[in-house]
């Protein structure tokens, strides 16, 4: 919600155009601060808020993820030269997960991009770049700018969202995954594209800020006999890493954040390499991705992990053999829908092939119980339903 | 009695080498000049129920390890950290400065969106050099010339901090080394006036324009010291500046220091090379094992020795080191909260460092007045009214004001400062803040007004230079104040330097204290006992 820009200190945390739904609905009152903004953690059970993600349907505020706008005759041509993926091999009404790097090709951030036409896309993402993005445009016949307070997003997720979709009156019954189409809503338009970071069968919603709480209601009201209910950060967060999603700044540092420069990480290192496309041209870090990849100098490996019995290893540090430090997790979990403990980790490569374990502090009653577990690498998503990819989308 | 150690000066660093020598076990003796202790740390009541920051203002540079060693808030020390800050623009709008990130981003954000999104790396990169600066602060510097193995294995050590440097940073650091805030800032940031408050740190103290090379460095000089670990915070000291001193004289005491008042060093006597004490001005004898003096190298020196006792190259040089005053300070007693108009009501700017100057250019332009050899017509000011938030240091309701000011010439125009310059001072800056708060001028009960003339006749600062000496890199490290004597020794035996002159220099910082006592205790062949390591991680 807009405030006098001279005034905004008053406002530590934004509202964002939801609030007067989210908050009359937050029971907990557990807020958290995302970019700015008041966000709900909670809003009752993260259980219950966690189990509707994999059983019916959940509403999630999206509207403090960053969000930029490119237009112009080299739009494409420029996020060719920004990212690791071809934008021009987007065709219009598609959206692809995407990420891009410093000179260095060292991670900046990742993030997803919409072709919302042939010279108009736009990049949602969780760090703010605006200096980088508009210097990387230079030369381009293309127009940077930044829209996050612009457009008001939901994220509706859970095997029963297209029926919830259907029945608040949008068809979107071929829409495929990673494709969005757009509806008639109040008096302007919702745009809807099949994508989400749960993992499982879902949508996100794109309108403007005035039609937000109008929107909120329709969908609470439609998905209703489906037991829709709007969700906090923290069951978003336990549904990503069964997903294997990654989270800047959660699992990896930002390159242009990082103070202590051993703490950046390129696409390699991060096991986002399938990204990269290598004949498109120049792109920004290309030159130091290629000789990492030819010199096989990747320091580090991201990797999910297997780890025995029912404590998350949260902030475990990993050793090769039981003694030399080999890397540290940065998510951990009992995943209550894969029925798997597992975590997400960075494991230097000279060790992959140790043995590795992980130092596990369990805190049980005020104290903290040390564990020492062998781990092994395995397979990300840890979770990964059919009826995420099911087109059309089944009704449960 | 003969002490075995003499100390020259009552200032911080004076202070801080007193008490961990006499907590190692020696005899100490700190004589000062001036009825009051503090040097430029030092808050006096100079109208009724009001304390002031006569000098320095602000604390964050001063090292926790000391703090901690020395006991000092067990002794009464309190640091406060202050939020906010703010420029007022020319036409009525303002830019502030918030502690929390994204209403700093926002701020920026109503004057440039492509700056609000900048800050991020900025911080970043400054944060990357102070990481490689404050562990050089509580060491020694190595003596490149010697082949003294503890000089090796300091030079070792700082090789291979620079060689564990990726290349790319190597480039960025020796390039921010020796480039002006101007160009630095211009790499990050399109707006004037967010330029123009971070170079503010690049100028304090300093008799260079931000448009000078090497005023980068000035500026991670003040960026470089924190508020318990957040790094670049600032803070107050709770009671005024003089808290601090207050502090470390009585942890001194609670040591077994010895503090004399009231009568400075005349002579520092020198027989056969080596020094026994001194004579102070009414014509007492102090004898000591060793002299350590807290004045800037330049009094020291060329003030208290006898000259033919020095080698000639060292007098040189000596004379050389660059301690050219740039700075005046206005001390204001308020009847009430001035009322500035561009500030919205409620905002937590008060609380923080105020300033009028909203553009690099304006503050060049207040430079070239000081190159010219008069204060400047537009100055430069940092307005603080630590009162917002120290209930101790004025009456409920009324309120302490320190207006810090750049630029101000040691000499005007080549002549001494008169009373009528000093007026015509006062009057400048005065004016420049009633345009910004109408009605300022009403509320002045006291005022201070202190020109490099006052500062050098008061605190003893050679030019009025607030930092002994100023921090360009040329006169740093082992160059700091004089190559081949940057190991707080001397040429004469036994007599020691301890003041900002020495490494790592200027700003309440106590470390060149805290180093010079570690070389005494090195030399006397004494346990360095209680004196902590650098606090770092890497």
């Amino acid at each position: 919600m807009k405030v006098e820009p001279r005034l905004h200190f008053h406002n530590l945390l934004l509202k964002t155009p939801f609030h007067a739904r989210t908050s009359a609905a937050n029971l907990l009152n557990q807020w958290g601060n995302w970019s700015g903004y008041t966000t709900a953690l909670a809003f009752g059970d993260e259980a219950m808020e966690f189990s509707a993600i994999r059983n019916a349907a959940t509403l999630y505020d999206l509207c403090p993820m960053v969000k930029y706008r490119f237009t112009g005759p080299e739009a494409a041509a420029c996020l060719d030269r920004l990212t690791l993926r071809a934008a021009s091999k987007l065709s219009v009404g598609g959206v692809h997960y995407t990420a891009w790097c410093d000179d260095a090709g060292k991670l900046l951030d990742d993030g997803t991009l919409f072709r919302l036409g042939p010279e108009d896309f736009r990049l949602c993402c969780q760090e703010r770049h605006l200096p980088w993005l508009l210097d990387s445009a230079l030369g381009f016949d293309a127009h940077v700018r930044e829209e996050t307070e612009e457009v008001a997003a939901l994220s509706l997720q859970g095997p029963c969202s297209a029926s919830v979709l259907q029945a608040a009156g949008f068809d979107v019954s071929s829409l495929k995954p990673f494709r969005m189409a757009t509806f008639p809503f109040g008096s302007g338009t919702l745009m809807i594209s099949r994508t989400g970071f749960t993992g499982d069968l879902g949508y996100e919603l794109w309108t403007t800020p005035d039609q937000a709480l109008a929107l909120w209601d329709h969908l609470m009201a439609a998905g209703r006999a489906w037991g829709i209910r709007p969700i906090g950060s923290n069951a978003l967060n336990l549904a990503r890493i069964e997903a294997g999603f990654v989270i800047t700044n959660m699992d990896f540092i930002p390159a242009d954040q990082a103070v202590r420069e051993d703490r950046t990480r390129s696409p390699i290192e991060m096991a986002l390499d399938w990204m990269i496309d290598w004949d498109k041209g120049h792109f920004n870090g290309r030159r130091a991705l290629l000789a990492e990849q030819e010199g096989k100098t990747s320091r580090w490996a991201f990797v999910g992990l297997d780890v025995p019995g029912n404590v998350p290893a949260t902030g475990a540090v990993i050793y090769a053999g039981k003694t030399r430090e080999a890397g540290f997790v940065t998510a951990a979990e009992w995943l209550p829908t894969a029925k798997r403990n597992v975590a997400l980790a960075h494991i230097e490569r000279k060790y992959m092939k140790s043995d590795l374990w992980a130092d596990i502090y369990a805190l049980r009653e005020l104290q903290y119980a040390r564990l020492m577990l062998p781990v092994t690498v395995t397979e990300r998503p840890f979770f990964n339903p059919a009826r995420k990819r099911a087109t059309p989308p089944g009704r449960f | 009695m003969t002490y075995d150690a003499v100390i020259i000066g009552a200032g911080h660093n004076g202070l801080v080498t007193a008490g961990y020598l006499a907590r190692a076990g020696m005899k100490v003796c700190v004589v000062e000049k001036n009825d009051w202790i503090g040097g430029a740390a030092v808050s006096r009541e100079l109208f009724p129920g009001f304390t002031y920051s006569n000098c320095s203002y602000v604390s964050s540079l001063f090292r926790p390890e000391i703090m901690r060693d020395l006991e000092l808030p067990k002794h009464g020390l309190q640091i406060l950290p202050y939020e906010g800050g703010a420029v007022m623009m020319e036409g009525g709008g303002h830019l502030g400065m918030f502690r929390d990130h994204d209403a700093n981003r926002r701020e920026f954000a109503r004057h440039s969106p492509r700056d609000a999104e900048a800050y991020d790396r900025y911080a970043r990169d400054v944060l990357r050099h102070c990481r490689f600066i404050r562990p050089l602060l509580l060491r020694t510097p190595p003596d490149p010339s010697s082949f003294r193995p503890r000089d090796l294995a300091e030079l070792a050590w700082l090789g291979k901090r620079m060689f564990s440097l990726s290349e790319a940073q190597m480039y960025d650091m020796i390039r921010f080394w020796t480039m002006s805030i101007s160009d630095f800032l211009d790499e990050y940031f399109e707006h004037p006036t967010i330029k123009a408050y971070q170079a503010v740190a690049s100028i304090i103290g300093t008799a260079l324009g931000p448009m000078s090379p090497g005023t980068a460095y000035v500026l991670l000089h003040h960026a470089m010291g924190d508020v318990d670990g957040n790094v670049g915070a600032w803070g107050f000291a709770r009671g005024g500046m003089g808290s601090i001193t207050k502090a470390l004289a009585a942890s001194l005491r609670a040591a077994g220091g010895e503090i004399r008042v009231g009568h400075g060093v005349k002579k520092i006597v020198v027989k056969g090379g080596r020094t026994t004490g001194v004579v102070l001005s009414n014509g007492d004898e102090i004898s000591g094992r060793r002299v350590v003096s807290n004045m800037d190298v330049k009094r020291t020196f060329l003030g208290h020795v006898d000259e033919a006792e020095l080698p000639g190259d060292f007098v040189k040089r000596v004379r050389a080191f660059k301690t050219r005053g740039s700075s005046g300070k206005l001390n204001i007693a308020l009847d009430a909260a001035p009322r500035f108009t561009a500030l919205p009501e409620g905002a937590p700017f008060m609380k923080g460092d105020l300033h009028f100057t909203d553009s690099i250019e304006r503050m060049e332009r207040a430079y070239d007045d000081w190159k010219a050899g008069r204060f400047s017509r537009d100055p430069f000011q940092d307005v603080m009214i630590p009162t917002m938030i120290d209930p101790t240091m004025t009456p409920p309701g009324k309120h302490f004001m320190s207006c810090f000011v750049q630029y101000a010439p040691p000499k005007i125009e080549g002549r001494d400062w008169t009373d009528a310059d000093r007026d015509a001072f006062a009057k400048t800056c005065i004016d420049q803040i009633e345009g910004y708060a109408p009605g300022f001028r009403d509320l002045i009960r006291h005022m201070e007004v202190r020109t490099p003339r006052e500062l050098e006749a008061e605190v003893g600062l050679t030019e009025g230079n607030i930092f002994q000496g100023e921090l360009t890199f040329d006169q740093l490290l082992f160059n700091r104040p004089v190559p081949g004597y940057a190991q707080y020794r001397s040429p004469i035996r036994d007599l020691w330097i301890c003041g900002s002159s020495t490494h790592p220099g200027g700003g309440v910082m106590g470390a060149p204290g805290r180093n010079a006592a570690a070389e005494i205790l090195r030399d006397a062949k004494m346990p360095v006992k209680e004196m902590s390591d650098a606090y770092a991680i890497p």
